[in-house]
C-alpha cells in the first residue's frame, strides 16, 4: 500500500501543478493538454509515454485498492467479537475515514476519468478543448460539490497514508516524526486546495 | 481469584466517602458459550479501592449469593507482570494514562457511573471464561525469536559489552513491555505490532541481540501473522493504551529490521 500510495502520490503531485496552467488561459492550457499526449516524441511515438503512464496508475490503483481489501478482511477476521462499548482515544478523523474516504477517491476517479477523459460525460466533450470541457464540467454545480468532497477525501487520505506509508517503509524515526508530520500535512493541504482551486475559480466566475 | 473469608464489616471505613457503581460485566462461561453483558449494582465502593479489588468485593457478594464469581486474570497487582487487564469502557487498562488495572483505583470514578467491563477482544486471544482470555498467542511469538541465544552461566562482566546510553536507553524502553495485551486489545484491527516490535528493537540494537537480528524479526514477525493478529495501519491507539508507554517508533523500527531482513536474504 505504501509504495503504490507514493507512485500516486508522485503523480497527483505533477497533475496538481499541470492543472494550475488553466489560470494562464485557454491556448496555454490546451497546449498542455496536448503536449502531455506527444511526450517524448520522437524518441516514443505519440502518446506511447501517456498510455505507459496509464498503464502504471491502473496498476497502483488497482494493487493498492487490493491490498486495502485483504488488509480490511485480515483486520476484520482478528477481531470477530465486537467490544459493546468502543472508544478511539488517539485515532484522528482521517485515520477513521481511509476505507471509506478510500472509496469515495476510487468511485470520482471512474466518473474524472469518463468525464474529462473519455469525455461521455462531459457536457462539452470535444477532444483537445480541455479548457472548454473543464469549464463546462465546473459548470454544473453538483459536479463542482462532488469533486470538492473528493478533493477532502484526498487530502485526509494523504495526510495519514504518507505517514503510514512512511512508518510501514521504515522511514519513520523518533527523530524523523516532527517533519514527517508537518510533510503529511504540508502535502495534504497543497494538493487539496491546488485541486479545488480550480473548479473554484470556475464557478467564481475567474475562469470562463 | 482471591477467595477472602466473608467479612461483616462494611467494604469502606466508616464515615469515608464512597461511590455508588453500576457495573456492566462481560460474562461467559467458556470458550464455547456465547456470552453477554450482565449487569451489577455495586453500592459503596471505596475510592482507594484498586479496580481489581473493587471486582474481588463483588465477587465475594456473588460468592456469599451463591452466583460464580467473575473471572479475570491477575498475579502481581503491582503494574508489572503483566497478568491483569480489562477493557473499561472501551478502554483498555481503563481510563489512566499509563496505568495497569490493577494499579487503576476506584477514585478515577464518580458516584453513579456506569463501568462496563470487557475482556481483551482478538481472534488471536481467545476469551477462555468472562474476564479471562488466552494470551498464548504471546508466548508463540517470543518462542519464534524474542530471546537471544547465548551460553548460559554466572553474569558476564558489564563492560566487556560496551553498549553505548542512548542505545541502552532506547532498548530498556522497548524492554518494559510486560506483555499484557493492551495493544492488541485497543488496536481497532486487533494487531499485535507493538508487542512484536517492542521485543525486536529491544534486541535487535544490542550486540548480545546481533548474531540473529535478521532471522528474529522474520520469524517473529511470521509467527504473529500465523497467529490470525490483524494488520497495522497506524492507527496509534495501542501506544495510548500501552501502561508501559512502549513509542509507535517501534513499530517503524520493526518495519525498517523486517525489510532490512528480507532484501540481505
Amino acid at each position: 500500500m505504501a509504495v503504490t500510495g507514493a507512485v500516486m502520490l508522485l503523480y497527483l503531485l505533477a497533475h496538481m501543478l499541470g492543472n494550475l496552467k488553466i489560470f494562464f488561459g485557454r491556448e496555454s492550457f490546451d497546449e498542455y493538454a496536448h503536449w502531455l499526449r506527444s511526450i517524448g516524441v520522437p524518441a516514443l511515438h505519440g502518446a506511447w509515454l501517456l498510455w505507459i503512464m496509464r498503464a502504471l496508475l491502473l496498476a497502483a490503483v488497482v494493487l493498492h485498492a487490493a491490498s486495502a481489501y485483504q488488509l480490511s478482511r485480515r483486520d476484520l477476521r482478528a477481531r470477530p467479537q465486537k467490544y459493546s462499548h468502543r472508544q478511539r482515544l488517539e485515532a484522528s478523523y482521517a485515520v477513521n475515514t481511509m476505507r471509506y474516504g478510500g472509496i469515495i477517491i476510487g468511485l470520482f476517479i471512474i466518473y474524472h476519468l469518463l468525464d474529462f477523459t473519455a469525455l461521455t460525460l462531459n457536457r462539452n466533450g470535444v477532444e483537445g478543448a480541455a479548457y472548454d470541457n473543464v469549464v463546462s464540467s465546473f459548470s454544473v454545480w453538483w459536479v463542482t460539490l462532488f469533486y470538492i468532497i473528493a478533493m477532502l477525501a484526498l487530502g485526509l487520505h494523504i495526510h495519514h497514508g504518507f505517514w503510514s506509508a512512511a512508518r510501514t517503509l521504515g522511514v519513520h524515526s523518533a527523530a524523523r516524526e516532527k517533519n514527517l508530520k508537518a510533510v503529511a500535512t504540508v502535502l495534504a493541504v497543497l494538493l487539496s486546495a491546488g485541486f479545488m482551486v480550480v473548479p473554484i475559480a470556475v464557478l467564481a466566475g475567474l475562469v470562463d | 481469584m482471591d477467595v477472602r473469608a466473608p467479612r461483616d464489616e462494611p467494604t469502606a471505613l466508616e464515615g469515608a466517602p464512597t461511590v455508588n457503581l453500576t457495573l456492566r460485566i462481560w460474562r461467559q462461561r467458556g470458550p464455547e458459550d456465547r456470552g453477554a453483558m450482565v449487569t451489577y449494582d455495586l453500592p459503596d465502593v471505596s475510592p482507594d479501592m484498586s479496580f481489581l479489588e473493587m471486582l474481588d468485593v463483588l465477587n465475594e457478594r456473588l460468592i456469599l449469593e451463591g452466583e460464580d464469581p467473575v473471572a479475570f486474570d491477575h498475579d502481581c497487582r503491582e503494574g508489572i507482570c503483566g497478568a491483569c487487564g480489562v477493557v473499561i469502557n472501551g478502554q483498555a487498562h481503563g481510563p489512566r494514562d499509563r496505568t495497569t488495572t490493577c494499579q487503576l483505583h476506584m477514585r478515577s470514578f464518580n458516584d453513579g457511573d456506569v463501568i462496563d467491563v470487557e475482556p481483551w477482544r482478538a481472534g488471536a486471544f481467545p476469551v477462555v471464561r468472562d474476564l479471562v482470555v488466552d494470551r498464548s498467542s504471546f508466548d508463540r511469538i517470543i518462542g519464534a525469536g524474542g530471546y537471544i541465544s547465548v551460553v548460559t552461566g554466572s553474569a558476564p562482566e558489564a563492560h566487556s559489552t560496551p553498549v553505548p546510553k542512548p542505545v541502552a536507553d532506547a532498548a530498556f524502553d522497548n524492554a518494559t513491555c510486560i506483555g499484557c495485551g493492551a495493544c492488541v486489545a485497543a488496536c481497532p484491527n486487533g494487531s499485535s505490532m507493538l508487542f512484536t516490535s517492542a521485543k525486536v528493537t529491544h534486541l535487535n540494537l544490542l550486540p548480545q541481540g546481533a548474531p540473529e537480528r535478521e532471522t528474529r524479526v522474520r520469524n517473529m514477525v511470521e509467527a504473529m501473522d500465523a497467529e490470525g493478529f490483524g494488520g497495522c495501519t497506524n492507527t496509534g491507539e495501542c501506544t495510548v493504551a500501552c501502561p508501559k508507554g512502549i513509542p509507535l517508533t517501534s513499530i517503524g523500527n520493526l518495519n525498517r529490521e523486517y525489510l532490512r531482513a528480507v532484501t540481505r536474504r
